[in-house]
């Protein structure tokens, strides 16, 4: 059985759940990787652990990863293959769906857990529930969430082989603009502490106020649905059942009530920690720790408290 | 030029699902039902598009059991002209749907089709991309922002890192994400007018698909459950917590 799995990349470097998909990966066999980017990035693939050949795409069409080219590539090489797979970011999400249609497959998205060849455990209900799937297509098509495989290491030494572009299809979509937000801190979905907020920061300048608390833990920051929707934050903050998944050792959530939606996105964090001022948020139900009081209070103390 | 609204009926956003005991879904008997969230935005901006004067007809399609006309009616509420019911008995998965969805456009020829970017049932986040492989359209997914320029439409989308802006040629398939805009609710007036619009139905066998399922599910269960902890009093105690007991920080 053979594998092939999309990596994504950001800033020539790739991404972790990348590699956490290239672990479930080897858990189903032999490894290839596809990669669009420059050599850097390949060179990088090629130094994965578990691997067995990288596939680098280096045709300018598919420079911005848009997904008309990329999956038309990945179907041209897919005969070679029993399983396609990627993280279940935005990427995979996006590319994956229609490989698998032009495939006549089923996909299988978010797998956090392979139980064999042909089965598999996805959240569905925004994770109130878990799913134990079959497939009984030849070919399956998966996209798995990072929080649940460990990171391949660097450890390997696989071959680059370059492909050529796939006959293409008649060009239907272009690349404008990519706007990406820099961050100094570690990428949210996969650091060790993540400090999050809600509504109850009240504004984007009241936000800020994490900020010095993030430094002194190295954590990254994200926040609710209601927190973006009101603006103190861009999107790609958003932690919940349709933003990013998150399971840290140690996640605390400021001015959160806990939506299901948001509890989805970190209730499999290590170590909660909740500080709201309403004592029936029902965020307090899954917290390990819970402080009932104003948030601004709490955070200064606490960040003073850390440095 | 008409766009295509694909609709879902699924356990209403603020129902906490229940897992049934036997094991083979969640409970939705007797359970309130209401359009797939995602759903609305998409209805919402097809209704926009077309009180901008870029769309001509909105037609929203569902696919499911009878009771989805309740979700066809509430689209048509918002501003939808006319509605497609496609009779399925049978739970589908999105390889089925957006293969119907294919025979749907054959027949209706519209310029852009927009739905939801996942159903908050399954989670797939799958139908619309899908959907554009079959057609070998363009796809804009994601979408939070939405603009027609020069006869193409330009697509913001939400991605991991930040946004991306696209430019697809028409026709073409938009996924619309939480942020495209705030749907509206739906006044008396256009309720009782909604009863009044056309809604045909087809039945699922009629289209010449095949919708058989690829998947089967072995077991629904409920995830491990997280208790409630210590409400702490002071963030020093909080601190020693993290510190001594958890090793976190």
């Amino acid at each position: 059985m053979t594998s092939l799995v999309l990596l994504d990349h950001e800033d020539g470097q790739i991404k972790k759940a990348a590699l956490s998909a290239v672990t479930a990966a080897t858990r189903l066999g032999d490894v290839h990787v596809l990669v669009t980017g420059g050599h850097a990035v390949a060179q990088a693939a090629a130094s994965i652990g578990g691997i067995s050949k990288v596939l680098h795409a280096t045709d300018p069409c598919y420079a911005h990863e848009l997904a008309e080219p990329l999956a038309a590539l990945i179907v041209s090489l897919a005969a070679g293959y029993d399983y396609i797979l990627s993280s279940a970011g935005t990427l995979g999400k996006n590319v994956l769906p229609r490989v698998a249609a032009l495939l006549d497959v089923q996909p299988i998205p978010d797998v956090i857990c392979i139980v064999n060849a042909n089965t598999f455990v996805r959240p569905i209900y925004a994770g109130n529930a878990l799913a134990t799937v079959q497939s009984r297509d030849k070919k399956k098509v998966l996209t798995v969430r990072s929080a649940a495989f460990d990171a391949a290491p660097f450890t390997g030494e696989a071959a680059v082989i370059e492909v050529a572009a796939s006959v293409p299809e008649s060009v239907v979509s272009t690349f404008i603009a990519i706007h990406l937000s820099v961050s100094e801190r570690p990428d949210l979905e996969t650091a060790r502490v993540v400090v999050s907020g809600g509504r109850g920061l009240q504004s984007e300048e009241k936000f800020k106020i994490l900020e010095p608390l993030a430094d002194a833990l190295g954590a990254a920051i994200g926040a609710s649905r209601a927190a973006v929707d009101a603006g103190f934050v861009p999107n790609d903050y958003q932690i919940g059942q349709t933003g990013k998944i998150v399971a840290p050792e140690l996640y605390l959530a400021f001015g959160i009530s806990g939506a299901i939606q948001h509890l989805a996105g970190m209730k499999d964090s290590r170590v909660i920690v909740a500080v709201n001022k309403d004592p029936d948020a029902p965020i307090f139900q899954i917290a390990d720790y819970a402080i009932e009081g104003d948030l601004f209070d709490v955070v200064p103390q606490l960040t003073k408290a850390l440095v | 030029m008409k766009i295509l609204v694909p609709v879902k009926r699924v356990v209403d956003y603020n129902i906490k699902p229940r897992v049934k005991t036997d094991g083979s879904g969640v409970e939705t008997e007797g359970i309130k039902m209401s359009m797939n969230p995602f759903d609305e935005i998409a209805v919402e901006e097809a209704v926009r598009l077309k009180e901008k004067g870029v769309a001509t007809e909105v037609v929203a399609v569902s696919i499911g059991v009878q009771q989805a006309q309740d979700t066809l009616r509430t689209a048509m509420a918002m501003g939808a002209d006319r509605s497609i019911l496609v009779l399925s008995e049978e739970n589908l998965e999105p390889l089925g749907i957006a293969k119907l969805l294919k025979v749907l456009v054959a027949r209706e020829k519209p310029g852009m089709v927009i739905l939801g970017k996942q159903a908050i049932d399954d989670d797939m986040n799958a139908t619309g991309q899908m959907l554009a492989g079959l057609l070998g359209w363009g796809q804009g997914t994601f979408a939070g922002k939405v603009d027609m320029v020069a006869g193409q439409v330009h697509v913001s989308r939400e991605i991991d890192g930040g946004t991306q802006e696209i430019s697809l040629r028409l026709p073409a398939v938009i996924t619309a994400d939480l942020r495209l805009n705030e749907p509206r609710y739906a006044s008396l007036p256009n309720i009782m007018k909604a009863r009044k619009k056309p809604l045909e139905t087809l039945d699922v066998g009629s289209l010449g698909v095949d919708v058989a399922s690829r998947l089967s599910i072995v077991s629904v269960t409920a995830p491990p459950s997280r208790s409630a902890g210590v409400r702490v009093g002071s963030v020093s105690e909080l601190v020693e917590h993290l510190r001594y007991e958890q090793k976190v920080i």
